[in-house]
């Protein structure tokens, strides 16, 4: 096992992304922060409230469950539903900000593009991802990343978040195929 | 979970869990477009052999809110009418390739029948088997009782519930018994002796005749409906007298706990087991139980046609 993100990699990273979110949205007026459970939703929360501290204006920001449409539904087992929380502003017309917390396949954000599409039309997806491991099986790709971390396919990305997993740190594990 | 045939089959985490789903499940209901791709391509039939209007809609809507093909299959009509055993009829359905059978029957343990038979490879649903079980409703009545009594945690222990009436017949009984004890409320079960079946005593319940007694101690009364239907001998004397000694009138509900709510599993009998009085108002959760019968059924579907075993609180 090996540390890639310290506690405080994290923390510079997503400052960095607030930043960069805050840039290329011109400002925090029409965006909408979606966090996809577990950890994305936590990233989102952390996420938002820096924006906050350096806007001065709050980020609606909500969660995005994905687990009803995700298409390996037949061949793995049901996976507990967490919750979806669209902010009362809505995503209509908004620019919305999709956060999870690793980017691997790419399978987890074509869910959420089919979830968002039940719930409105929003005026651009944006993709915000602490950590960009690689491997992806679709034409997608992340607008705001953390980390890079080039991995084997074998191996496996931690990521531990304070609210859950008492610390914070990104790891890679030596492990069976994915 | 492959089958979901009886509340006896359940622990209390799968309970749960069934319920935490819905609760997710029940916003896709609330929400504009009320469809989820997650059962696309799967096949449900509704084998209803017995009368029913609210659980049939409600499995439809359920399967249908989930992108699954329905068929609705009835007594009347087929050719279950013409005298088709279950046996021939689930080797039918296993020719069309049905995912999973929700199935309604006169007979208890028919959907233990068909799930214990090689007749079909599908999931079975019980949907209410004769006198012996009906899990979905005790499952969308704990739902019910959650959502407006719950203290905030995800059973319903320190509650106190009370059903009344015609135990012996009531197959809705039975799973709420089940259900509600597993969940940690304490059930009173109120009715004459006549009407309560043989070994009620092993019951996870207790027993009294008496409503006026029962009713200011209880947060829920959940009243049954006399099943005339069911009945080959005299059960009580006659309606007026069963209707004043076991009936839910305005004045008994006088003295019900503030907050305390009346439920029904329906079809009601005005005026014999709860009065229109009683059931149109403020406290009646009625039309809410089969509101929330649509989010605990496709909870059921999607906990066993998404995959294999439930997988409890992973991501």
């Amino acid at each position: 096992m090996s540390v890639a993100l310290s506690a405080q990699d994290i923390t510079r990273a997503l400052t960095r992304i607030s930043h960069e979110i805050l840039e290329k949205n011109q400002g925090g007026t029409n965006i909408v922060l979606l966090g996809i459970p577990t950890r994305g939703a936590h990233i989102a929360t952390r996420i938002s409230s820096i924006i906050t501290s350096i806007e001065g204006s709050e980020v609606p920001t909500g969660t995005l469950d994905i687990t009803l449409f995700r298409d390996d539904l037949r061949i793995r087992p049901p996976r507990a539903i967490m919750p979806t929380k669209i902010p009362t502003s809505g995503i209509e017309g908004k620019d919305v900000i999709l956060v999870d917390d690793v980017l691997f396949s790419g399978r987890t954000i074509r869910s959420a593009l089919d979830a968002l599409g039940e719930i409105g039309r929003p005026r651009t997806v944006q993709l915000a991802a602490l950590v960009d491991r690689g491997h992806r099986e679709l034409p997608i790709k992340a607008d705001f990343i953390g980390k890079n971390l080039p991995t084997a396919r074998s191996q496996s990305v931690r990521v531990l978040l304070s609210e859950i997993d008492g610390r914070d740190e990104v790891t890679i594990e030596e492990g069976v195929e994915q | 979970m492959r089958h979901l045939l009886s509340i006896a089959d359940l622990n209390k985490s799968e309970a749960i869990s069934i319920l935490d789903t819905a609760t997710e499940l029940a916003r896709v209901s609330d929400g504009a477009v009320k469809k989820l791709p997650t059962l696309r391509g799967r096949t449900i039939v509704n084998l209803f052999a017995e009368d029913s209007t609210r659980t049939r809609i409600s499995f439809e809507a359920a399967a249908k809110r989930l992108s699954a093909d329905v068929i609705n299959f009835s007594a009347k009509g087929s050719s279950l009418s013409k005298g088709e055993s279950l046996k021939d009829t689930a080797m039918t359905l296993q020719a069309m390739g049905a995912d999973a059978v929700v199935i309604r029957h006169s007979a208890s343990g028919a959907a233990q029948r068909l799930a214990d038979s090689q007749w079909m490879s599908g999931s079975v649903v019980n949907a209410g088997d004769g006198t012996h079980e009906h899990p979905s409703q005790a499952l969308l009545d704990a739902f019910t009782i959650r959502k407006h009594l719950g203290m905030g945690g995800s059973d319903l222990a320190g509650l106190s519930v009370a059903i009344v009436g015609d135990i012996l017949h009531s197959r809705v009984a039975r799973s709420n018994v089940l259900l509600l004890s597993l969940l940690g409320a304490k059930v009173t079960l109120v009715a004459p002796p006549t009407l309560l079946p043989v070994g009620i005593e092993s019951w996870p319940a207790t027993v009294s005749y008496d409503f006026d007694l029962v009713i200011p101690h209880v947060d829920v009364v959940m009243m049954l409906r006399v099943q005339q239907e069911r009945m080959s001998d005299l059960f009580f004397p006659n309606a007026r007298e069963y209707s004043r000694y076991f009936g839910l009138n305005g004045e008994r509900t006088a003295n019900m706990k503030s907050g305390a709510i009346v439920m029904h599993p329906g079809p009601m009998n005005r005026g014999l087991e709860i009065s229109a009085e009683v059931a149109d108002s403020a406290r009646s959760v009625i039309t809410e139980q089969v509101t929330n019968g649509v989010s605990v059924r496709m909870a059921i579907l999607y906990v066993l046609l998404a995959g294999g075993a439930l997988e409890v609180g992973s991501n």
